[in-house]
């Protein structure tokens, strides 16, 4: 089980959020007004930033959508999700190119390299990145950024299938997003923490 | 068609400035002064079925492009360690300053006190290469890109998937264009060894003799020898470089 344990982050003497508790076993969807630290929060989990105060547990390894896309630019599609694979890059091969049709990208277009995919194209690669990579935590940044509504649709029915029962935090503004995702939405707001001075 | 038209008119500038020397050749009158263009062709054609001169070209290439490789491979070395370690950055940097900025003679000189004449290529250009590569490695890890850094420990991707996915890519266009300019900085500074420190059976002995014996046409036969050998090799190197840069770059991307 994932733990934040009075979790306070300031820049400088700004605090951005300040004694943040929360206990997660199950995908839940964070919600927060923006400018609130939700992705400062998400890079604290990640182990990318240090918190001021406060500790983090449970979080084991970890897979995510970041805010950017953060895809190797010269990798295709299915070889930037099985870098993150342990061992030989072409076992689940198959299985990939299955998931990303799923998704609506054909064969076309997985085989140029990510720097030539659109906006779209690249978030699909970075959810299904996080979704094959191993991890016992799954903390996702608008992972549907630039998806059309149908596109949005598959990907949250596969966030569905592959996260029940699995830590999961996913951070959007997008309400049709939390509506398709059908899960617990926490606002962080309301979690006993101060808003950003 | 451009591509056509492009190197018509560079035939043509060549063209141009070869009329221009055998011009200024035939009113100078003198082949001590100015050898002309077609002179030196014949001089060079003459040394060419010479089993001596195919001597020359071999042990003066395999010198100089040894002190190349050796310059290569420590400047990544050292490279790596300035960027992995800021003690080694600290102690690096007035070294690599040094290098850069001391006039070549002077290093020929000094290496004339340490080596014998026929490693003096080796040593000259090994030091010339360092600095220029050292530099355009430390640029290239300079540019990778941090986000992708922190996606790699994010994800624990291993060491040899970040060198190939995020490293490499980073680091080989800027190798590459050190290479080049290297390349030649080590045929000029290797054979202006040579003519100091004078090893036997080595092009810049050869340049000496020609100058002695006032040789122009030899003079001349050998530079372009020498520019030769240094954009042949400059070529073969960089296509090969490319071929390397391409297979970790995917230029067009790889079917999956």
């Amino acid at each position: 089980m994932l733990k934040l344990q009075h979790l306070t982050k300031r820049f400088g003497t700004a605090p951005l959020f300040t004694d943040l508790c929360m206990e997660v076993n199950t995908p839940v969807v964070l919600w927060a007004p923006s400018g609130w630290g939700k992705t400062t929060l998400l890079r604290i989990l990640m182990g990318l930033e240090r918190p001021t105060a406060g500790s983090v547990e449970g979080a084991g390894r970890v897979a995510a959508v970041f805010q950017e896309d953060r895809l190797c630019p010269q990798l295709n599609a299915v070889q930037n999700v099985t870098l993150v694979l342990p061992g030989a890059e072409n076992q689940y091969k198959e299985q990939i190119i299955s998931d990303f049709q799923q998704l609506g990208m054909d064969i076309a277009a997985l085989q140029l390299p990510a720097r030539r995919l659109s906006g779209g194209q690249k978030r699909r690669v970075a959810l299904l990145r996080a979704l094959w990579a191993p991890s016992d935590t799954l903390l996702l940044d608008e992972p549907f950024t630039g998806m059309d509504p149908d596109t949005l649709q598959r990907a949250a029915a596969l966030l569905r299938q592959r996260c029940a029962g699995k830590p999961v935090l996913l951070a959007t503004h997008d309400e049709s997003a939390i509506r398709a995702l059908g899960w617990r939405v926490v606002e962080l707001e309301k979690l006993g923490t101060r808003a950003k001075a | 068609m451009k591509q056509n038209k492009q190197f018509f008119r560079r035939l043509l500038a060549v063209a141009f400035w070869l009329t221009v020397w055998q011009a200024a050749a035939m009113a100078i009158g003198q082949e001590v002064f100015l050898v002309s263009p077609v002179q030196a062709l014949r001089t060079l054609v003459q040394l060419l079925p010479r089993a001596d001169f195919w001597q020359r070209v071999g042990f003066s290439s395999g010198r100089i492009l040894l002190g190349f490789v050796l310059g290569a491979v420590v400047s990544v070395v050292l490279a790596v360690c300035a960027a992995r370690w800021s003690a080694a950055d600290a102690l690096l940097a007035p070294v690599m300053q040094l290098v850069k900025a001391t006039p070549v003679a002077s290093f020929i000189i000094l290496a004339l006190v340490w080596v014998r004449g026929s490693a003096l290529s080796v040593l000259i250009s090994f030091l010339m290469v360092l600095p220029v590569l050292y530099g355009a490695v430390r640029t290239g890890i300079a540019g990778a890109d941090v986000q992708l850094l922190e996606m790699a420990a994010v994800f624990r991707l291993p060491p040899g998937r970040r060198l190939r996915s995020i490293w490499l890519p980073a680091v080989l266009p800027a190798f590459r264009q050190g290479c080049s300019v290297a390349l030649g900085i080590c045929w000029k500074s290797g054979v202006a060894a040579e003519v100091i420190g004078l090893p036997n059976g080595s092009i810049g002995d050869a340049l000496y003799r020609a100058k002695i014996t006032l040789s122009t046409g030899e003079l001349f036969a050998w530079t372009f020898v020498i520019i030769l050998l240094s954009a042949g090799f400059e070529k073969l190197f960089l296509f090969a470089l490319d071929k390397a840069v391409g297979a970790v770059l995917g230029e067009e991307g790889t079917k999956c």
